[in-house]
């Protein structure tokens, strides 16, 4: 899969480490901004109220 | 093929167990970084609030508005010298995880700061900002000063309990006796116990001993620096 993506990266080294860096970037900020605050409703040290 | 397999799977499992990293970082640091942002937020608006006269209920009457304050709004400040000289946190209004990631949460069916009944407030203990973090340090006979627009209520622990998730009987307007009719000004903390786990809940109890206008400055409590 990465192998896969690094081939299909365009242009010279410097450009594609560049790309890489931005991808990886990319989807470190999609898990904290979406995928982790979703995820995170059920975990128990969230549960700090009394209820039914 | 076979190995075009195999590489695909030990590359998923690898990203797998890179992600599972991530989210004890999201958890463990990100959540505390984003909640004091969020609560210093909260912080400055509440001051910035209170610096402009308050709002009044039509031009005749000088009685400032009394209703309860939209759900997510800070209103109040707790400061509770036992888990730090400088401890504050803000009270929100409301106890969603979203409230809760901006300050302390005030039971929205509970009383106000001050007035006769039962203000509740729930509090994370661990990520999010964990205000409520080392609650279990607090003692019988420590304070629990509470700040708000007009005045200081100073409350007194009188016990702390351990229940489970279920009993709601904590911020009832007399705890444990539901539908009796309220006569003194009690104060109910809530937090998750163990630390980490959710099977039980963290309770701190006490009862208003003094309040002052805010006129005459903070508590010698406070002063004191605990």
């Amino acid at each position: 899969m990465y192998g896969w993506i690094w081939r299909h990266l365009p242009g010279p080294l410097g450009l594609r480490l560049l790309l890489a860096t931005t991808l990886v970037l990319g989807a470190v900020a999609l898990l904290f901004t979406v995928v982790f605050p979703w995820t995170e409703h059920g975990l128990p040290f969230l549960n700090v109220t009394v209820n039914q | 093929m076979a190995r075009l397999l195999v590489r695909s799977l030990g590359e998923l499992l690898i990203t797998a167990g890179v992600v599972l990293l991530l989210f004890c970082a999201y958890q463990l640091v990100w959540t505390n970084v984003e909640a004091h942002r969020e609560q210093n937020q909260v912080t400055d608006s509440i001051r910035e609030q209170w610096k402009r006269p308050a709002p009044r209920v039509g031009a005749a009457t000088s009685t400032p508005v009394v209703s309860p304050p939209d759900l997510g709004r800070g209103f109040a400040f707790l400061h509770v010298p036992r888990l730090g000289r400088k401890y504050s946190a803000p009270v929100v209004q409301g106890v969603s995880l979203p409230d809760l990631a901006r300050g302390v949460g005030h039971y929205p069916r509970s009383a106000m700061p001050g007035k006769i009944g039962n203000f509740a407030v729930a509090g994370h203990r661990a990520t999010h900002g964990e205000p409520f973090a080392h609650l279990d340090r607090v003692r019988k006979g420590d304070v629990v000063v509470v700040e708000t627009r007009n005045a200081w209520f100073t409350y007194v622990v009188d016990s702390i309990r351990i229940v489970a998730p279920t009993d709601t009987w904590v911020v009832d307007a007399v705890p444990g006796k539901k539908g009796v009719k309220p006569s003194r000004r009690l104060l109910t903390l809530t937090t998750c116990n163990p630390r980490w786990a959710s099977t039980q809940r963290l309770i701190v109890f006490g009862h208003l001993q003094q309040q002052q206008p805010r006129s005459q400055g903070q508590p010698a409590v406070l002063a004191a620096g605990g």
